[in-house]
């Protein structure tokens, strides 16, 4: 199938790449670029394990097109850190919690709260999951889940107002 | 002498990070930053897909297969069926119920989705264009569906393969399409009670067909490499080491030549245990054509075709007296393992510990019978968050108290506490044939029933129930059989179920413990090296562990069955005490004194009555490598391989309240108390973080989780869009307590802990929707309590109106 030209900015890196037209984003992030983080769980939009950043919106990337992305900016977990370098008030979250257990639906996880955390800077525990309700966890029970992003929106929260 | 010699005893033990600590998990970090390394994420230089052409019918006669369109689209490299792989005897593989799969369908399809063919190509696109392009002819047959048909006379024969086998690996069979048959207990004593009881219950319970679906479907990359003849595999297996003896003797490679490694495995559950044609049509692939093979399920394969579980339609039976002290229980059971008997057991157990369905309760005698038969559906019957049928156990025994319950009137934890074994009683020997390691239910209990405020809430319900409205309290006592186990009676493939860990000590007083066990999120890195670090006075943060490489770890039988801190738990501490051993030796001879002048502190061992003398574990880690007593060997390590006497019997209290609505049948989970015992706690965090997990699992077995087949044996609702995986949303709010009863026979008093609560929690959830219209003469509703079923028991009822 011939190949047509995409240029997206993936975790604040240009890039340029053949694809199939029919190559789907979560392929093109795993194996055109490596970025393993997202992950596939059920191809159909379920489960959220692809969950990616495009455009400032969380989508499954295992049902959009990598062209679909075409002059896109794309945020995958790799693209994570906080503000010294270090983790990413997320990532802290859930190591502090005792948010994950077996990993796989992690990296979703954490873009996806990432971008619920940007509409909605301090959710209630209801609002947590609802906001996580496209994300599936087997391991945790979400309860920890839960605790993680509130952690870091109280995280993210502080650093704000000592910012202004 | 070192940098800890100002720290008091307590600091000291604070800095190892031992048993008991709630340290924070080790595999995180690479987690959180999407570095794990998961089977999907290996790519091997020169690597090529494969996938499966799957059969569109559960039973049909295959007349032809055309690949030749297939093979002319660009990208593919092969396509290969069942004639292909019978010249290498690959095209039926062995199960570990002594049965045989088939690899590739040969001839007939037994299952919808059954593998078919083997489709080889560049990348996935053209694999999936490849197996579109394949052609195959069907011929349809009569379909078996319901197990209970299976053994009519008119009934469709399934297996032509064995049809004329009186025995297909467990023990003799009545049918063509039966199984195995298999019972223990007293019959005649127990049909002797019941005719003398007082009071007796029977209700026909079934136990669904659900699947496990880890987040993380099957996989793996098969890699032949033709200069040396090894062939490494990288795949989900929860027993690693189990795979490579399977895979040499199917293959008939030396074992040497294997390599199978687990990496990061995303979930596991059960679904992870076997060998699937997957497995064998990748590594057939990557001999044949010497290039990597990656073979990754989809999610709707993995709810149709890899590990199912349960499929028990069960009869239960109680007879008691007119206190509701239970005189015998009867189970009968009919067990719908699919196509192939390719359910996961220890050998000589076709039903798995079934037996333990005496549960809590001293029940003075006993009979369960429990038939195997083949219908047209998807192979397995592993364990899904249980140990080897215990779920099924657990779910009968404690529907059925609460049946009794209702019969004699007499309330669901005064009946409990009637029948209880008795702190006391331990070692106890059930009537089964089990002897429970140890255990104090009533204790456990009163603390669930002060917890909730029990009366209290008895009280609420009454006063609902004069409203109309439905509210209902579960309660589930359950006692598991987990750790399997000793080798005296537990193998697989003939394998001793042992389990081992290895441990070196570096000479600057740091370690590599390497288990036969192999985590799937359980937190293994973390915690056993708890163990270790309590046991040799050295910081976990200093511990690395490592599972699921065969060329590395020691041989083990793998993680399931809540067997890793039974078993490789135990062989970690029993191989942590054979260093403290030689250490022992070697502070002697640092220190010069006998051996018996020494006692150990936290740390190190110290001189008895000169508390200042003394040789901490770093300082004889160096002395190992470079100043030994005359006559030992250099070095700081050995292997332990932990056959363990006994099971162990972890147990819990767990109060469930819900609320219905009696208009929608919509279920609220109000409140759910769990309290576990698992003897002693290694990492109070990482248990908690399984309880809820295994509470959230049984939530969804309980309210929504069926593998459903209509008459031509279709699946209905193999994708996540149907079958019910619970989100946040509907999850309910988890609470955790716990008391401690350490197992007798462990070296560190442990249990385990990861499937209790899917054991527990779902009779408690299910034990509380029924209880919630027992006031309306209802003794039992079939899992899983969908809005739609709770409704139309209260339209049957009138409770609408």
């Amino acid at each position: 199938m011939a190949k047509i030209p995409v240029k997206m900015t993936v975790n604040g890196n240009a890039v340029e790449e053949l694809v199939e037209p029919r190559m789907l984003l979560i392929h093109f992030l795993r194996e055109q670029l490596n970025l393993t983080g997202p992950h596939i769980g059920c191809e159909t939009s379920h489960c959220g394990a692809c969950t990616v950043d495009l455009d400032g919106r969380s989508v499954k990337s295992c049902t959009v097109f990598a062209c679909q992305a075409d002059g896109g900016e794309v945020l995958t977990i790799e693209g994570f850190k906080g503000d010294d370098g270090g983790l990413h008030p997320l990532q802290e979250g859930f190591m502090q919690e005792h948010g994950l257990q077996c990993g796989f639906c992690t990296p979703g996880m954490i873009t996806r709260a990432h971008r619920l955390l940007q509409e909605n800077p301090n959710p209630s525990d209801a609002e947590i999951r609802e906001g996580l309700s496209g994300n599936l966890c087997r391991c945790t029970g979400y309860q920890n889940i839960v605790k993680a992003v509130r952690y870091a929106a109280e995280r993210m929260n502080a650093q704000q107002e000592a910012a202004e | 002498m070192n940098d800890v010699a100002e720290m008091t005893v307590e600091e000291r033990e604070a800095t190892l990070g031992g048993i008991g600590s709630a340290r924070k998990r080790k595999e995180d970090a690479r987690f959180i930053r999407g570095q794990g390394n998961y089977v999907d994420d290996v790519k091997l230089p020169g690597m090529v897909f494969g996938d499966f052409v799957r059969s569109p019918h559960a039973h049909a006669r295959i007349k032809s297969i055309d690949t030749s369109a297939a093979l002319k689209v660009p990208g593919v490299a092969a396509v290969v069926t069942a004639k292909d792989l019978e010249p290498l005897g690959l095209h039926w593989m062995p199960t570990l119920a002594g049965d045989v799969a088939a690899v590739l369908a040969d001839k007939k399809v037994h299952f919808q989705n059954q593998e078919v063919a083997f489709v080889v190509g560049a990348d996935r696109y053209a694999v999936s264009d490849g197996i579109q392009a394949v052609e195959v002819e069907y011929e349809a047959l009569p379909v078996l569906v319901d197990p209970k048909k299976a053994l009519d006379e008119g009934a469709p024969i399934l297996r032509e393969d064995v049809v004329d086998k009186d025995n297909v690996g467990q023990g003799p069979r009545r049918h063509p399409n039966h199984i195995f048959a298999w019972e223990v207990g007293d019959a005649d004593a127990t049909e002797e009670a019941f005719s003398k009881a007082a009071v007796t219950i029977k209700e026909d319970i079934l136990y669904p067909r659900s699947h496990p679906s880890p987040m993380e479907t099957c996989g793996c990359v098969a890699s032949m490499d033709a200069t040396n003849g090894v062939l490494t595999v990288y795949g989900t297996f929860q027993a690693p080491h189990v795979i490579r003896t399977v895979v040499a003797l199917i293959t008939g490679l030396a074992e040497s030549k294997i390599r199978i490694i687990s990496p990061d495995v995303g979930g596991g559950f059960g679904n992870k245990v076997g060998a699937y044609p997957g497995y064998i049509c990748a590594a057939a692939a990557s001999i044949v054509t010497g290039l990597p093979v990656k073979w990754i399920e989809s999610r709707m394969d993995n709810l149709s075709t890899t590990a199912f579980a349960r499929d028990y339609h069960m009869t239960g039976e109680l007879a008691a007296d007119e206190n509701g002290r239970i005189t015998a229980v009867r189970a009968t059971v009919l067990a719908d393992h699919g196509a192939f008997n390719t359910h996961a057991q220890p050998s000589k157990w076709p039903a798995g510990l079934f037996n333990i369905v005496t549960g809590s309760y001293d029940i003075p005698v006993g009979h369960v019978k429990v038939d195997g038969v083949y219908t047209n559906k998807a192979p397995g019957g592993v364990a899904y968050r249980c140990s080897f049928r215990v779920t099924e156990a657990a779910y009968l025994i404690e529907r059925l108290i609460d049946v009794l319950a209702q019969k004699t009137g007499i309330d669901k934890a005064e009946i409990r506490f009637r029948n209880f074994v008795q702190p006391e009683q331990f070692p106890y020997q059930s009537s089964l044939g089990w002897e429970y390691d140890s255990g104090d239910y009533p204790a456990a209990l009163k603390k669930a029933l002060a917890a909730v405020d029990y009366e209290g809430l008895r009280k609420e319900q009454a006063e609902k129930a004069a409203k109309g409205e439905l509210m209902g309290i579960g309660i589930c006592t359950f006692t598991e059989i987990v750790g399997a186990g000793p080798t005296r009676n537990c193998d697989i493939v003939g394998l001793g179920m042992f389990d081992s860990c290895e441990i070196r000590v570096h000479p600057t007083g740091s370690a590599i413990v390497r288990l036969g066990v192999k985590s799937q999120g359980q937190g293994h890195e973390t915690t056993f090296a708890q163990i270790v670090a309590t046991e040799i006075g050295l910081p976990s943060d200093d511990i690395v562990v490592e599972e699921g490489d065969t060329d590395t770890a020691p041989y083990g039988l793998g993680t399931y069955g809540s067997r890793s801190t039974p078993v490789a738990g135990a062989a970690a501490a029993v191989a942590a005490r054979k260093i403290k051993a030689k250490a022992q030796k070697i502070a002697a001879h640092l220190l010069e004194v006998g051996e018996d002048d020494l006692e150990w502190e936290v740390d190190r061992f110290k001189v008895k009555g000169l508390p200042e003398k003394a040789a901490t574990m770093k300082e004889i880690a160096m002395a190992a490598y470079s100043n030994i007593p005359e006559g030992m060997e250099h070095g700081l390590e050995t292997t332990s391989y932990y056959d363990p006497p006994n099971f162990t019997y972890p147990f819990g209290s767990y109060i469930c309240v819900v609320d219905i609505d009696r208009f929608t049948g919509e279920i609220k989970v109000r409140r759910f108390y769990a309290l576990d015992d698992c003897g002693t706690r290694i990492n109070p965090m990482v248990i908690e973080g399984q309880v809820h997990g295994g509470l959230t699992e049984a939530f969804a077995i309980a309210m929504g989780q069926e593998l459903v087949f209509d008459e031509m044996g279709n699946i209905l609702g193999a994708s996540f869009q149907d079958y019910f995986i619970p989100s946040a949303v509907e999850t309910p709010e988890w609470e955790t307590d716990y008391t401690v009863t350490p197992c007798p026979h462990h070296p560190i008093g442990a249990k385990g802990i990861g499937e209790s609560p899917n054991v527990g929690g779902v009779p408690a959830l299910s034990n509380a929707v029924v209880d919630a219209f027992a006031q309306h003469g209802v003794t039992h509703m079939p899992m899983p309590h969908t809005t739609w079923r709770v409704w139309q028991t209260i339209e049957e009822h009138g409770l609408n109106k």
